[in-house]
């Protein structure tokens, strides 16, 4: 397949620069592919989904149970990161994170930033994720967020913004690691100079974090990974994560609290647990602490947790962090706490509740996006540019209604990356996840999941909405590939051997 | 090991060997029909009632013909025993351990499912095809778990599931041969007879071996053979002596002693038909006996729920599992 054709159009695009020039992190990739002979790209495509269909990367759709899971729709070419922007990247996010975990630790204690007055106190006080339960609560280490999962996004102009720090369980990494393992088989050669950051060592990574918030002082602490079980959409993420790290993966029938402890059972008896990575939201935890209906959880654990006898990753109430409206104050927030101007800054947010921006919002609702502050997943979203006039009309009553409850933002061109549609190359909008660890100190996973929106125009990347995902390659040093450290023919010739009989 | 993955590995383990055996029953009905003097009438009700679930095969179908029974069997999905809701189960239970299992296990298993449920259609019209096609299955799946599994724990439950299906439906399908009616009294012993116990043995997949140590067709030999072969892997005998010693490697509990019901109950039943012997059974009767030893294999299959998979008390009790976490039992 060839770039020949290949327009680039009025966006920012991630491989090429305006008249079809790669750029010079891409250069190499371009060249690669370029050399393969006719339907070769097409054929290693379709290895890939095989790969992945046999492996089992996928996901359920709610209500469909029985049904077969789907793939999770997977470009072959990847999107490529500088050096030098991974480096401003990895410095911009773990500023956010640190300030973030420093202002929920405020929220839930003096509440210092509300009394100074940076943030209006009512926000927190009508925030939906704001949990009172939490209240003087104080985890392990003083960290709430220990796995986030930022979402970025590059506008026309190639500015990177933040588009929504998800702080509570942020899914998707298991596909960021499979996507290496697939992209590792189809493109051997340009791995072979090691010059792509890895993202092998994820699974250990985060087994050590979870480890080190252990509160029993023991060599081996018990991790477990907790699930809403088979029918949850993430369910194989779990299951992936539980596997990789060698942790078993319970349900909330598994555990019970007993002596102020949690216990696992197993047939040997109960088993104590020391710490509990959650893949279940606050509301469902503790049917005792927060929703009474909640099946999924395990009552008592709340107390457990206060008591500092068992860790939860991530901690309770971190979801305040992502209300959007909270969003829009995280620059004054990195101001507030760390006394730093922010390094990656958010996408410019109109907030409803303040007058003049709502004024704003209503009268240019054809050109904004505006979004629900509690909800994810692109739902409870207006696209102005795509809406019609009756769902404009539907969202103007909404914010009239409940102004605190949304945020509008300008709509962005999302940068793009080829992507094989049909058997060519086209532009695709994308988006990228990269994922965030913080235990003793804060670990950015060079790369993470790239989304993509498969649909033509569309700027809409979540997985139940149409989207796919590609690999995300941070590159070591800025040199270009292929232009260093040729490696010697022996090796090239034994990993095609290799490649041959596989 | 959780005890809810224990409870999910033994379950689905026995539902995919119930799924082989309901083949196997239709399977050794059809050569039973096959073999009928010309002129007999087909017999299907008596399959039914050898399964159990003559009630609920009454509720839907009016009559026992020989697509109603296999549909029944095959293809329903309102019936829980049916090859197609017990591999549903089996896939079922086998999503919640993927992380437990091999991942060849869950592919077999997924492609099998996959395939009987694309037969539902009745596009395969011939059923000796499709019941083979099933039994293939099932043995690959089961070389697939010996040979993809670290033999640990939840293989040993996996084993623990599939052998007490088996020994049950071992005994059913001996159990066959006493619901189909005979022509008359005079048949018993003629080549009619003879064919019939020849099907019955084919149907275990047990008749090439039952030549080796036999020759003969003798229905006291073939009786023997099903019930107390040590060697062969799908007698009754066999398949109890291994569900106990998967047992016993959970427990970690020494052979020949027990510490909980389950193996109270193994060690009891499996003394029982070490030393019973065929002709005294025969005069008993041969059907009354088999139902007495599915009950036993019932209540045991009771006590294994209540001691692996529903953890009693309260955990405080146990605290000394603690300081064993980390021994490895079944290395």
């Amino acid at each position: 397949m060839r770039f020949e054709d290949y327009q680039t159009g009025p966006f920012f695009d991630e491989m090429f620069e305006a008249g079809a020039t790669p750029r010079a992190a891409a250069r190499a990739l371009v060249q690669l592919i370029e050399a393969m002979v006719d339907g070769e790209l097409l054929r290693r495509q379709q290895s890939a989904e095989r790969v992945l269909l046999h492996m089992g990367i996928t996901f359920n759709v709610y209500g469909d149970s029985a049904g077969p899971e789907r793939i999770f729709p997977f470009d072959l070419v990847p999107r490529i990161v500088a050096a030098a922007e991974w480096n401003w990247i990895e410095r911009g996010l773990k500023q956010r994170i640190r300030a973030l975990n420093l202002f929920i630790d405020d929220i839930y204690h003096e509440q210092s930033i509300l009394k100074d007055g940076v943030i209006p106190a009512e926000i927190i006080g009508t925030a939906t994720s704001f949990r009172k339960q939490c209240v003087n609560m104080n985890p392990p280490g003083g960290v709430w967020c220990h796995i986030t999962g930022t979402d970025l996004v590059r506008d026309r102009d190639g500015q990177v913004y933040v588009l929504e720090d998800n702080m509570r369980c942020p899914s998707g990494v298991s596909y960021v690691l499979q996507n290496r393992v697939v992209m590792k088989r189809t493109f051997p050669q340009v791995f072979e100079s090691s010059r792509i950051r890895p993202v092998d060592d994820y699974p250990s990574r985060l087994r050590d974090m979870l480890e080190s918030l252990s509160p029993a002082d023991i060599e081996s602490p018990r991790v477990v990974v907790l699930t809403p079980g088979i029918h949850n959409s993430a369910y194989f993420e779990h299951s992936f994560l539980a596997q990789q790290m060698g942790v078993e993966l319970v349900e909330g029938r598994d555990l019970v609290v007993s002596d102020g402890l949690v216990w696992m059972s197993t047939t040997k008896g109960f088993e104590r647990v020391d710490v509990i990575y959650r893949r279940i939201d606050d509301d469902f935890l503790d049917p005792k602490a927060f929703r009474p209906d909640s099946a999924l959880g395990v009552p008592g654990l709340m107390d457990v947790y206060r008591a500092g006898r068992v860790a939860l990753v991530n901690a309770p109430g971190t979801g305040v962090a992502d209300d959007k409206v909270v969003y829009a104050y995280v620059p004054r927030i990195v101001k507030y706490y760390l006394n730093e101007e922010i390094i990656i800054p958010n996408v410019p947010t109109f907030i409803c509740a303040e007058e003049n921006d709502r004024k704003e919002v209503l009268a240019r609702l054809p050109e904004l996006v505006v979004k629900a502050a509690n909800e994810s997943g692109g739902y409870g979203m207006l696209m102005g540019p795509s809406s019609t006039k009756e769902q404009q009309a539907v969202f103007a009553a909404r914010i009239e209604a409940d102004p605190r409850n949304y945020i509008a933002q300008p709509t962005l061109s999302l940068s793009r990356v080829p992507t094989m549609v049909d058997g060519v190359f086209k532009g695709r909008h994308v988006d990228l996840r990269p994922y965030i660890l913080y235990g003793k100190e804060i670990f950015v996973l060079p790369g993470g999941l790239t989304r993509v929106a498969l649909k033509e125009g569309s700027l809409v990347v979540n997985s139940s909405q149409g989207g796919g995902s590609k690999d995300t390659w941070v590159l070591a040093d800025d040199l270009p590939i292929g232009e260093q450290a040729a490696p010697n023919t022996q090796a090239q010739t034994s990993v095609s051997s290799r490649g041959a009989q596989s | 090991m959780l005890a809810r993955v224990a409870d999910s590995i033994y379950w689905m383990s026995r539902y995919v060997e119930r799924a082989e055996n309901v083949a196997r029953f239709i399977e050794v009905n059809l050569n039973l029909m096959l073999d009928l003097p010309a002129g007999s009438a087909q017999q299907w009700q008596p399959l039914v009632a050898t399964t159990g679930d003559a009630d609920e095969f009454a509720k839907r179908y009016r009559t026992a013909t020989q697509h109603n029974v296999i549909q029944f069997l095959t293809f329903d999905l309102e019936n829980v025993n049916s090859i197609r809701s017990c591999l549903r189960a089996a896939r079922e239970n086998a999503r919640s351990v993927r992380e437990i299992i091999s991942s060849e296990m869950w592919e077999q298993l997924n492609e099998f499912y996959l395939r009987v449920n694309a037969a539902s259609d009745g596009s395969r019209t011939d059923p000796q095809d499709l019941l083979r096609l099933i039994k293939r299955s099932g043995h690959l799946f089961t070389g697939v778990t010996d040979a993809t599994m670290t033999h640990n724990e939840g293989w040993h439950f996996c084993q623990l599931g599939c052998m007490l299906e088996r020994a049950d439906k071992t005994s059913r399908i001996l159990d066959v041969k006493y619901f189909l009616l005979l022509p008359t009294a005079s048949d018993i012993g003629t080549t009619a007879d003879d064919i019939q116990w020849a099907a019955v043995l084919r149907s275990a997949s047990a008749f090439e071996m039952y030549r080796k140590s036999h020759g003969r067709i003798a229905p006291e030999r073939v009786v023997e053979f099903l019930l107390f072969e040590t060697e062969f892997p799908r007698a009754i005998q066999y398949c109890l002596a291994r569900a106990r010693a998967s047992v016993h490697a959970i427990s970690g509990t020494p052979a020949g002693v027990f510490r909980h019901p389950v193996e109270r109950l193994f060690g009891e039943l499996c003394s029982e038909l070490a030393y019973a012997r065929v002709e005294a059974i025969i005069a008993a009767g041969l059907h009354e006996y088999l139902d007495r030893l599915q009950t036993r294999i019932n209540q045991i299959g009771i006590e294994i729920s209540e001691t692996f998979f529903a953890a009693r008390g309260t955990p405080g009790v146990r605290k000394k599992a603690r300081g064993r976490r980390s021994a490895a039992p079944f290395v």
